[in-house]
């Protein structure tokens, strides 16, 4: 049974792509029809003025681009210029820096929140507030203050990337069943032993969901801050093709940041599902 | 002469003044054009310095020259070197002084702004000044005018690409704190133009464009200060009547595209770009507003330029060699060629050549030549500074009094330059100060408040 959905589930995927690709392929047709100009003037002009080339790639002209990226990932032309392979590797490289602190942060904090309603009460007002602030907005004030380009796009991901996985782990914690934490208190376990054997197993899945928001945001936060800052990144890169307009190598790093985005979560979704216990 | 003429060649005479064969301004020059007949390398820096030091011993012990002559011709030059040295040692000497004008850092970065303003900061590298100077360094690419600010002040650039009133705003702290920056060489002067929207074609009277949306690249720009000196001209008022917005070079272009903005004073290339992807048309170049204006300029702090002199030395004599190679018409071509790839500018060649060449297509059917289009002359000239600073006060950027000749002398460096330049051989003026005529309306450097005076369109304050 699961077989066949899945089966028929992938025809339909498939059936969607295609007619998308379609749709695309003629929307982007060269019209053809051009103003007349003088061949020395034509030498001059792009072929979009000379041919009536569309302006918006096509899928066939993205597929080329794609495979060219994806024969040479890793070479260097300078500093400026970089394979996506290695640009995909800095990314990755300052996304799991932020991921890694918001973690060492936002774990204990929302232990601590969940288990005394005081705290909660007492931060709440200062959670809420920090909470919306859009990475843009903080990368300034950071530039400002770290002084410091790289430092100050990761402490941008560990700023925003915090707030899902506190507020998990604290409605997580707080939510453990009331009788597992008598239970333990009958048993006279000590405050710390208690936390590590009985909340957390039982608040880890809520704490992994968290996990698997917050390394979507933190993915998310990588590319924007890159663009502003520059420097190596997918989201220089996205910004250096925008300098020369090459809308085509713009949709490939859309894709390759899609796709990357999507790696990330299934390695988040493959720990949820070890800590899911039936309730 | 030069300082690195042979002191122990009977024949020569070690005074200043002109050349043996008198077809040339200087020694340097003569023994430059000679060499490149002679395909010879230049000396290596261990050999000029040599003779810097071999020469000055001998001009000290000899103050007539006919005597140094004699005393060659009668004993020989390699005695005379063994007898110097005797009495003085030429060896340790030289070892101190090219250890004194060696580069304190030899890696340095450079940011730039992917623009063809740039070019002789970009070009340095793939062309080999830098290196040609003992340098190592990297160009790095940055994502805006606000961004090169920061990183030049947070030291992870050593020096920058800026516009060229960014240093005066920064050393005079008009939006944060000041630090002292200085302007050793000016990149571009004109490589400028209006671009208009195709819908535009048939307004092209300036004094049609009220309600009319433009793009400049930043508010402390000389694109800034033309654009509104050509709408106040035409009795716009930048202010009130049009829409002024900052907008960062490559978005113009799209910006244009999507009907966000009617038109742009932006950098060449973005121009070009704009007419060769038929979104737009050249409706006017920055040189007919002020021919020779400058545009984009090489900058670094005070702290780089004390901390690291003679690195910063090495640096500049690099940007003028770029800089007077770039001035060269017939050197263009091969300049584009060499700044387009992925790794510097990232555009067609054919878009920077149309720009740097000066034979471009208009937008309009037609094609143009203009062979100044976009130039390049490194001094500093210390009236624009001060034609900035009227500007800056006009708009009320600056407010209060202004000291116009002390900061223009402090950020703008004439005078090292100048020094720097006549030793490498090239020809600087011998001022620093010039008066121009902008939109032929005469600037006289030396009455900065009368020139402020006398426009009727300013900000209201």
């Amino acid at each position: 049974m699961t077989s066949s959905l899945r089966l028929r589930a992938a025809i339909v995927s498939i059936a969607l792509f295609v007619a998308f690709v379609g749709v695309w392929h003629i929307a982007t047709r060269s019209t053809g029809a051009v103003a007349s100009m003088s061949p020395e003037y034509a030498k001059l002009m792009g072929v979009t003025a000379t041919a009536g080339k569309s302006a918006m790639p096509g899928p066939f002209d993205v597929g080329a681009k794609l495979w060219e990226h994806v024969k040479q990932p890793f070479y260097d032309n300078g500093p400026n210029d970089k394979g996506l392979g290695i640009q995909l590797g800095y990314s990755i490289a300052r996304v799991g820096l932020g991921y890694l602190l918001a973690v060492i942060v936002a774990i204990p904090l929302g232990f601590l929140i969940g288990m005394s309603p005081l705290i909660n009460q007492a931060l709440d007002p200062f959670i809420q507030v920090l909470k919306p602030i859009s990475p843009l907005a903080w990368m300034p004030l950071a530039l400002y203050t770290i002084k410091d380009s790289g430092l100050s796009a990761i402490f941008v991901i560990f700023i925003c990337s915090v707030w899902p996985m506190l507020l998990n782990t604290a409605f997580g914690v707080a939510a453990v069943r009331k009788e597992w934490i008598n239970v333990a208190r009958t048993l006279e376990v000590g405050t710390l032993r208690r936390a590590f054997t009985v909340i957390l197993p039982a608040a880890a899945p809520t704490i992994l969901t968290g996990m698997r928001i917050s390394i979507g945001i933190a993915w998310l936060v990588i590319v924007a801050a890159e663009m502003l800052v520059g420097g190596t990144g997918i989201g220089y890169f996205v910004w250096n093709e925008w300098n020369n307009l090459s809308i085509t190598n713009v949709i490939i790093a859309i894709l390759l940041i899609g796709v990357v985005g999507m790696l990330l979560d299934q390695i988040l979704a493959r720990f949820t599902r070890m800590v899911t216990f039936p309730e | 002469m030069s300082t690195f003429d042979d002191p122990f060649d009977a024949d020569r005479e070690l005074s200043r003044a002109g050349c043996v064969c008198g077809r040339h301004r200087s020694a340097a020059e003569h023994e430059r054009a000679a060499l490149a007949l002679r395909c010879e390398p230049v000396a290596s820096g261990e050999e000029r310095y040599e003779g810097v030091v071999a020469s000055a011993v001998m001009r000290a012990m000899f103050p007539r020259d006919a005597a140094r002559r004699a005393f060659l011709k009668s004993v020989g030059a390699s005695t005379a070197l063994a007898a110097v040295s005797q009495f003085f040692p030429l060896k340790t000497a030289t070892e101190a002084f090219a250890d004194a004008g060696a580069p304190e850092k030899k890696d340095l970065k450079v940011g730039f702004i992917p623009i063809t303003c740039a070019t002789p900061i970009i070009m340095g590298a793939p062309l080999g000044f830098y290196a040609k100077h003992g340098l190592n360094v990297e160009v790095v690419k940055t994502a805006g005018w606000a961004v090169v600010r920061d990183k030049t002040i947070n030291k992870e650039y050593d020096a920058a690409h800026m516009l060229a009133p960014m240093p005066i705003a920064i050393s005079l702290g008009l939006g944060a704190q000041a630090i002292p920056f200085a302007v050793p060489a000016i990149e571009n002067i004109n490589g400028q133009g209006i671009t208009l929207a195709m819908k535009h074609k048939e307004r092209r009277n300036p004094a049609d464009w009220k309600g009319m949306k433009f793009a400049i690249p930043f508010d402390y720009s000389m694109h800034n200060y033309l654009l509104r000196y050509y709408l106040a001209e035409h009795g716009i008022d930048p202010d009130t009547d049009v829409q002024l917005r900052s907008v960062p070079p490559p978005e113009m272009v799209a910006n244009l595209r999507a009907d966000n903005i009617d038109g742009f004073l932006a950098p060449d290339n973005v121009c070009q770009r704009a007419i060769y992807d038929g979104v737009g048309f050249m409706h006017l170049l920055s040189k007919e507003i002020w021919d020779g204006h400058p545009c984009c300029s090489f900058a670094a702090s005070r702290e780089f330029i004390t901390g690291s002199p003679n690195s910063f030395a090495a640096l500049t004599r690099a940007i003028l060699d770029a800089t007077a190679y770039a001035s060269k018409a017939e050197n263009r071509k091969q300049i584009a060629e060499a700044i387009a790839p992925a790794n510097y500018i990232n555009a067609p060649v054919t878009v920077l050549e149309q720009v740097l060449t000066g034979t471009y297509a208009d937008g309009l059917g037609g094609v143009k030549t203009d062979a100044k289009r976009v130039d390049f002359d490194p001094f500093p000239w210390q009236s624009f500074a001060v034609w900035m600073l009227t500007q800056m006060k006009r708009w009320g950027q600056v407010k209060g009094d202004v000291d116009y000749k002390s900061i223009a002398e402090q950020v703008y460096l004439a005078t090292d330059t100048r020094k720097a330049m006549t030793e490498m051989g090239l020809a600087p003026p011998a001022t620093s100060y010039k008066s121009f005529a902008v939109m032929g309306k005469t600037f006289d450097p030396a009455k900065p408040e009368d020139y402020l005076n006398s426009f009727k369109i300013r900000k209201s304050s």
